[in-house]
């Protein structure tokens, strides 16, 4: 029987059923892998269900650093008998399946190496409590794979009593169903199994999260105080990222009391109300969301647009239209987002790549909020949002302040002739505001979303609304310089490859299995919009772009087509749009493929 | 008359207040309503109100959807701030403005459209949240910007001007708020001014939702023999409760809450005195069953009741149940928001 070799490089997928509590000792598993100093990417497949349906965890080990998604899977541990069938059959020929044998079962594959483990007659013996037998068959897993990978128990001993430390009964009980686990497999499966888990050292200055985690996170060190938020899969843990590190950092020694007021509003058109209300006083304030979301922030979104109020909105990205995939990812929301709501509006979108850029984004978005006084749209998804990645450490300098924007005190104002909200004093489009209570006589005025002067005098005077909507043109194109540039691998190649968010993790993959194809790009990857000089010189500078995105409409090549002088001939669509991450395999394919397709046209034109 | 720039100076015996201010420093942009318009009164009320309050009218924030009543709020405190939103969704612009400052004054106004239909939700969920807001729905049973259309306060009963059935109960804003847990709910007329400017004093002494629905005239569109918001019809059919006869503001000894003969003297949380004259025998506004069970009632009997319905003197506002700090959000700057570089070390270390 063949067996798949490997250290450090592979995929284990879990198959579970959702609400059996698997999820946590997946991810404990993976974490162990990353305590060992191997970078992994675990993905958590899961159903819009709260019990019952099948649900999925793949986990990438990979010594290399390729953290994107890679299909076809090195060891299945198959624990639900609903997709046996599916699950088996994703085992790559010389793979591995482990499976509970306490129902013996011919998988009618004599190409993988089948591992038995009776995961219920050995929790039956151990645990009385019917929920604890449940819940232990997926410790005791985790503990003989320790033992088939080579990883030794410590890891995982560790890794339990950090997670009970203050649940201290639950420490004895757990430990005891992984050594179930690692002993039996010690007994019985001693060699079987060729791929291993061997310490490295890739991990330094490396942590283990996801990107809404992050954002939350970011949103506390950028000073957020108000957070309105409606429910909605997969943003829901941005906010309550930011719940939770608002009560172990942001509650007030003296007094107990909050520094912080986050509201679950009735829906997302009240939440980024909310959020509208307290930055047009003054506060730092934030929403998360998703498409649906999106949709119907969309109203007050060219209100914040039109009447220049900060607003910082997160996008988690899902399967689209409608209430589509929610609990799959996609890079859909593009358009919606750049060119949300009615009449001409633009917004300024952030597209993290990492739960790193997620935290350091989030900071930069208030700041940028507070400065162009518009909305910051950060466009993440699932993917990022959701998943832990091996991501770079966050970092904060005690230096840091906030940047305000054009804020008037009373001192100012005293100094003031005349206030007038909308006058561009400065020539770059941004314009002076003030907090509502700052001064008895001067800088009141009246924000609105009907058409107003420079004093925020209601008109319907033509001239001045052009006037007004061309300053805020200009303002949106100005603020180009103040967003993070796209990050530009070029040896001054012809061809280029254009790509953005999520997809970064397999389009590094997937350059490096072109190269040694013998197929080399330039790459540029965009994080904002509007596009600044460094993304139009790139489009300028290459013949041939492809464009990789995960969605069926290449919305990302259609707002570059938009907005940059570019001849469409030249754009090719790379697209990814089933729900999955993208896989490097997908993107090297396509573009190989693209380009053998044209070679043989040319040579049959000669 | 909209053409003519207000005059800026006054009659110089005019009143003055503690603040050194006349009535006319109150007052903002000429009114582009209609003449007659039962909204102009409302302004004027509430004027009025902060005049005889001594309000600092920069520490008021003026906030609105869309529709007449919601223009109106550039024509009174020409020194606040405001915030003319989009319909129907002026109570979520008002929860994060009070979230970030909770230290001003915040005067919501709205119509019966803004409110009863396109921001039912909001306005629900904002008396639900205990938001501490000033909230005057300027109340006319129609959308008279888009010229007449029948809105969700119309009595079933009533006719439009051009003759058309109204074929759907009227939603009870007042009633509704009551039982939403709104802690001070109000009904009044425009065209009594009596009534309704020491109704708007305590409302804007009042901590926690404050409802006013004031009927207020339509002149052109719902003003005619078979409406029921017209200045005949109410004039005809209200029915006072329970109306403040003097208000005594913060300062004054008085601090418990008591009876005296007819009148019921009720002590707001900052030690301001109401003092209510009981119109209706028995009514105790205090009693949350007993405003609901004579609102209904005066319905029954095709009545308008007027006056404030229902006072909780007590209620804890948004603020007070999100136990935020006293200081407000807006003021916090970095040494107070940011956790700090050992503190990432420590989230770092904890994500390894």
């Amino acid at each position: 029987m063949h067996k798949i070799k490997s250290i450090n490089e592979f995929v284990i997928k879990f198959a579970n059923v959702n609400g059996s509590g698997s999820t946590s000792a997946n991810e404990m598993f993976a974490k162990g892998v990353f305590r060992l100093g191997v970078p992994v990417s675990p993905k958590n497949i899961f159903p819009s269900n709260i019990q019952g349906l099948p649900t999925w965890f793949e986990i990438r080990v990979t010594e290399k650093g390729y953290l994107g998604r890679r299909e076809e899977v090195d060891i299945a541990v198959a624990m639900n008998p609903q997709s046996y069938a599916e699950d088996v059959a994703e085992i790559r020929p010389g793979g591995y399946l482990l499976y509970d044998s306490s129902w013996k079962r011919n998988f009618g594959r004599d190409d993988i190496n089948v591992l038995d483990i009776p995961l219920t007659e050995l929790c039956v013996s151990e645990f009385s409590n019917p929920q604890l037998r449940l819940l232990f068959k997926n410790i005791v897993y985790v503990g003989a794979l320790a033992y088939l990978l080579g990883m030794g128990i410590d890891v995982y001993v560790d890794l339990i009593s950090e997670k009970f430390k203050s649940k201290e009964k639950l420490i004895i009980p757990n430990v005891k169903a992984l050594e179930m686990g690692y002993n039996y497999a010690k007994a019985n499966l001693a060699n079987q199994c060729d791929i291993k888990v061997r310490k490295s050292n890739k991990n330094k200055g490396m942590i283990l999260t996801n990107g809404n985690d992050a954002a939350g996170l970011g949103c506390v060190y950028a000073g957020a105080t108000v957070c309105a938020w409606y429910p909605i899969t997969p943003s829901t843990s941005v906010a309550e990222s930011f719940i939770k590190y608002c009560e172990k950092l942001r509650v007030d020694d003296r007094t107990q009391k909050n520094k912080f007021a986050i509201v679950q509003a009735e829906d997302e058109l009240a939440a980024i109300g909310m959020v509208i209300g307290a930055n047009w006083n003054g506060a730092r304030a934030f929403t998360a969301t998703s498409g649906p979301g999106i949709s119907l922030m969309s109203e007050f979104l060219g209100l914040a647009y039109f009447a220049e109020v900060p607003t910082v909105l997160f996008d988690i990205q899902r399967g689209g239209p409608s209430t589509g995939m929610p609990t799959r990812t996609q890079q859909s929301d593009i358009l919606c987002c750049a060119y949300a709501s009615h009449g001409d509006t633009k917004h300024i979108l952030l597209i993290p790549s990492n739960p790193t850029e997620c935290f350091e984004f989030s900071v930069m978005a208030f700041d940028l909020a507070d400065r162009l006084q518009t909305p910051i749209i950060i466009l993440s998804d699932l993917d990022i949002g959701m998943n832990d990645f091996t991501t770079k450490e966050f970092k904060w300098e005690d230096t840091h302040m906030f940047d305000r924007g054009k804020v008037l005190t009373k001192e100012d104002l005293d100094s003031m002739e005349k206030f007038g909200r909308y006058i561009d004093i400065d020539g770059d489009g941004i314009t002076y505001r003030t907090y509502p209570g700052t001064h008895s006589e001067k800088g009141a005025y009246f924000t609105r979303g009907s058409s107003h002067d420079e004093y925020a005098v209601y008109t319907e005077d033509g001239k001045v609304n052009v006037r007004n909507l061309t300053r805020i043109l200009k303002k949106h194109e100005n603020a180009a310089k103040l967003l993070p540039k796209p990050i530009i691998k070029s040896v001054n190649n012809s061809k280029g490859v254009i790509y953005f968010g999520s997809s970064d993790y397999s389009m590094i993959e997937a350059l490096d299995e072109l190269s040694s194809d013998g197929i080399i790009l330039d790459s540029m990857r965009i994080r904002a919009f509007p596009f600044g000089k460094e993304v139009h010189d790139f489009i300028e500078n290459h013949d041939m772009i492809f464009v990789v995105e995960q969605n069926r409409d290449a919305q990302m090549k259609k707002l570059i087509l938009a907005e940059a002088n570019v001849a469409p001939d030249k754009m090719i669509s790379v697209l990814c749009f089933d729900g999955m991450p993208i896989t490097a395999h997908f993107i090297s394919t396509e573009i190989s493929s693209y380009l053998a397709e044209k070679e043989v046209k040319e040579i049959m034109k000669q | 008359m909209t053409y003519i720039t207000k005059p800026v100076n006054h009659h110089p015996r005019l009143k003055i207040n503690k603040l050194g201010l006349t009535r006319r420093d109150y007052e903002g942009l000429v009114s582009t309503l209609c003449a007659g318009c039962g909204h102009d009164s409302i302004s004027a009320a509430i004027i009025e109100a902060c005049f005889q309050l001594n309000i600092a009218a920069h520490q008021v924030a003026k906030l609105s959807g869309i529709g007449c009543s919601s223009k109106t709020p550039g024509y009174f405190l020409k020194q606040s701030h405001g915030f003319n939103s989009v319909h129907g969704r002026m109570p979520s612009i008002a929860t994060g403005a009070n979230l970030a400052n909770h230290e001003l004054t915040y005067l919501g106004v709205s119509g019966d459209g803004d409110t009863a239909s396109i921001g039912m939700g909001q306005f629900v969920h904002a008396v639900r949240r205990q938001l501490n807001v000033v909230y005057i729905i300027e109340n006319n049973g129609t959308y008279g910007l888009t010229k007449g259309q029948f809105s969700a306060t119309n009595d079933i009963e009533s006719k439009s001007k051009y003759g058309e059935d109204n074929l759907f109960p009227a939603i009870d804003l007042a009633g509704m708020a009551i039982h939403l847990g709104a802690s001070f709910v109000a009904r009044s007329f425009s065209g009594d001014k009596e009534q309704l400017v020491p109704l708007m004093k305590a409302a804007l002494r009042h901590k926690g939702f404050s409802l006013i629905d004031v009927i207020s005239p339509c002149v052109t569109f719902n003003n005619h023999k078979h409406s029921t918001k017209s200045y005949d019809y109410v004039r005809e059919h209200n029915d006072s409760v329970a109306s403040i006869t003097d208000f005594v503001p913060i300062g004054n000894t008085i601090t418990a809450s008591y009876k005296h003969g007819k009148n019921l003297d009720i002590s707001l949380h900052d030690g301001s005195i109401l003092s209510l004259q009981k119109i209706s025998k028995n009514y105790n506004p205090e009693n949350k069953i007993e405003a609901i069970k004579k609102i209904q009632q005066s319905e029954q009997q095709g009545k308008v009741l007027t006056g404030l319905l229902y006072i909780n003197p007590k209620a804890k506002d948004l603020k007070e149940i999100l136990d935020v700090v006293d200081t407000p959000l807006n003021k916090l700057v970095e040494r107070d928001l940011c956790p700090g570089k050992e503190k990432i070390n420590q989230i770092n270390s904890s994500l390894k």
